[in-house]
């Protein structure tokens, strides 16, 4: 039987070359088809990877704060099923996280990455008259690259530089630009508790994203708590997780092991997350509308094929070829039309996905960028199976009827 | 001796609104070795008898045997296998596949046979068609050749798998008169005690019809005596 292979690739080849237009039609429109699902989804994955690259970069993969999930019960709760209490008055002073070095320390011996802690306050800083906003974090020098990408953002000077002077601040670019600071200015940093100090701006950092660069400002961990006054204050601990994708699952254990609310970055930012979802659910969709579209046109020529052929298919039905074989020989025609098409559609699918990766974009919330394109195989080959699924499938209801064909009714017609 | 085909009670009946009888009770044999013909009126229904003697129609009821085997309850993939190791067929048109060459056409029903090995069915398509006067024209196409040229390509093919049945239609219903007389001649070599093949040939060429060994008239889909 697989004798027979020989023979229906030959017949299958005769067949597709003896309509080399209409062959070169199906084959272009599987390419543009296959071409276009690669560069969309490349494009597509593309940005989302290097849209979650930097959320994960700019922030914590897990950030464990002072919050809790569930209000602590109040000793009231305890005895009664519901509770009206007066006269409380709500504590002013921040919770903070209570022992945050034992946590750290305790974190350390298991945690599949590193940790390190911040304190959180908003401040005016006042430079030349101008008043200026910025969210001011504290940080610890020595930790912070093991957490964040802050330390290679540093534009000028370096982390270690805080040290350098009692009070020392580092600026966004954005932040130094309004304010109109540069790097040894002094600058009055006033927080929301009315707290002012004078910093040097010792270094001058630059995420490239707009948004952070404008507002934000660094200070050592003490310097911090002297301006949200309270001592020994540490109002979040953030974790750089080694897998990323893992973040979920030790933010659970975390939260299991301190009671405090740890949040991966996934959770912080589901919202976005099931945007993308949503939008490669529509481009899947679009693009097996498109690998559709290409296969009706294979469709369309094996159907042809097989009408022009009638009289060969009743000729070698008459001879005795079993109709697996008539059957396989469509079928072929119509892979032969799709692997063709698919292998230039992966070029011109690389192609353009290379041709757009040229293309500077200029934008306003960020640094000019070119699209960020990913090129996986998983995309070749996602698109190349259902290419050759939809011309096997194009090809398979042509080649049923033309195998089922009584090569009787045709001689008798002929002759 | 026991014949090769025997048809019993042969009956092919068109349906549709008004049934069309094409063959009305056929009782027949075909002798092993034998050159028969069958001669008729146009439209009395002798390409549907043979038709059904080569297993490309179903008789609505009745039974072919061939070399022993009832072929009336064979599905499908069955009686095509039957067809291509045991029978071989000669239309009036040439039927050849355009895009494949003499040799080609030769040699398709080896290749689906799948006995022999390649260069076997390459040697023994050459050889049939050199023995049917055709050595120089084995590389030309069938649009290339002339129509007597073409019939003997499709005799050629038709023996093939050296088939122990050969049915004929008209085979020379097209051709002039010399390429005529070189069918019949190819035909009527075919049959007798050395070669053991059988042939039925539907004719209506009066020469062709007198080389026969045995005629077989048929009117109104029926023998006629
Ligand atoms: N598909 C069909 N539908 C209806 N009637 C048909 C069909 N095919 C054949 N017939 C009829 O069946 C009868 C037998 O046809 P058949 O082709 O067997 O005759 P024939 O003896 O071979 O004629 P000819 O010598 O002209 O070839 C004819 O009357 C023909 O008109
Ligand atoms: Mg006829």
């Amino acid at each position: 039987m697989s004798g027979m292979w020989p023979l229906i690739l030959s017949i299958a080849r005769t067949h597709i070359l003896s309509r080399l237009r209409q062959t070169m039609v199906g084959v272009f429109g599987v390419a543009i088809g296959v071409g276009f699902s690669v560069m969309m989804a490349s494009i597509m994955e593309g940005s989302q990877d290097d849209f979650v690259r930097q959320l994960v970069d700019s922030l914590p993969h897990i950030s464990v704060t002072d919050e809790r999930r569930e209000p602590p019960r109040q000793p009231a709760d305890q005895v009664f099923e519901a509770a009206e209490i007066h006269g409380l008055t709500t504590k002013q002073l921040r919770p903070g996280i209570k022992n945050p070095y034992a946590i750290m320390a305790a974190l350390e011996g298991w945690l599949p990455g590193a940790v390190a802690p911040s304190v959180q306050a908003k401040a005016v800083i006042r430079f030349a008259g101008r008043d200026t906003a910025a969210s001011i974090t504290g940080i610890d020098p020595k930790r912070e690259p093991d957490v964040s990408k802050l330390s290679t953002q540093i534009r000028d000077g370096s982390l270690d530089a805080l040290y350098k002077s009692s009070n020392a601040i580092i600026l966004g670019s954005g932040l130094a630009k309004k304010a109109g600071a540069r790097i040894g200015n002094s600058v009055v940093v006033t927080a929301g508790t009315g707290r002012a100090l004078s910093a040097t701006v010792v270094a001058i950092s630059h995420a490239g994203v707009t948004q952070i660069d404008e507002n934000s400002a660094y200070v050592l961990i003490k310097t911090a708590q002297i301006l949200a006054g309270q001592t020994g204050l540490v109002n979040e601990l953030r974790v750089k997780a080694r897998d990323v994708m893992q973040a979920r699952a030790v933010a659970s254990r975390i939260e299991a092991e301190t009671g405090y609310k740890a949040t991966s970055w996934q959770e912080a930012h589901e919202d976005l997350l099931s945007a993308f979802q949503m939008r490669n659910f529509i481009m899947y969709t679009v693009v097996s509308a498109i690998l559709m579209v290409a296969s009706f046109g294979t469709y369309n020529i094996i159907s042809t094929i097989t009408h022009e052929k009638t009289r060969d298919i009743a000729i070698m039905k008459s001879l005795g070829f079993p109709s697996y074989v008539v059957r396989r020989i469509f079928v072929v025609e119509s892979m032969m039309i799709g692997v063709m098409g698919l292998a230039l559609g992966w070029l011109l699918g690389y192609l353009m996905s290379y041709g757009m990766a040229q293309i500077e974009f200029k934008s306003p919330f960020m640094d000019a960028t070119r699209l960020p394109i990913i090129y996986a195989p998983s995309h070749y080959a996602i698109a190349g199976a259902v290419a050759l699924t939809a011309s096997v499938i194009a090809g398979f209801f042509p080649a049923r009827k033309a195998a089922a064909l009584q090569p009787v009714d045709i001689i008798r017609g002929a002759s | 001796m026991s014949a090769l085909v025997e048809a019993r009670g042969l009956r092919r009946v068109l349906d549709g609104e008004v049934p069309t009888t094409l063959i009305g009770g056929i009782d027949m044999d075909v002798n092993g070795g034998e050159f028969l013909a069958i001669t008729g009126p146009s439209g009395s229904g002798k390409s549907s008898l043979l038709y059904l003697l080569g297993l490309l129609d179903v008789p609505s009821a009745g039974e072919v045997t061939i070399d022993g085997r009832a072929t009336s309850k064979l599905d499908e993939t069955a009686r095509a296998r039957l067809r291509l190791e045991t029978l071989g067929f000669v239309f009036q048109f040439h039927f050849l596949l355009p895009e494949f060459s003499a040799l080609e056409n030769v040699a398709l029903p080896m290749r689906a046979l799948g006995r022999l090995n390649n260069d076997a069915i390459r040697l023994r398509s050459h050889d049939l068609l050199v023995s049917l006067g055709l050595g120089d024209h084995a590389h030309k196409r069938p649009d290339q050749m002339s129509g007597g040229q073409r019939q003997r390509v499709a005799i050629a093919r038709a023996l093939a798998n050296d088939p122990k049945l050969v049915l004929a239609d008209e085979p020379t219903g097209n051709l002039d008169t010399a390429s005529t007389a070189q069918v019949i001649s190819i035909l009527r070599a075919m049959c007798g005690p050395g070669s053991g093949k059988s042939v039925v040939v539907v004719t209506h060429d009066p020469a062709l019809a007198a080389q026969a060994d045995r005629r077989l008239n048929i009117v109104d889909g029926k023998v006629s005596v």
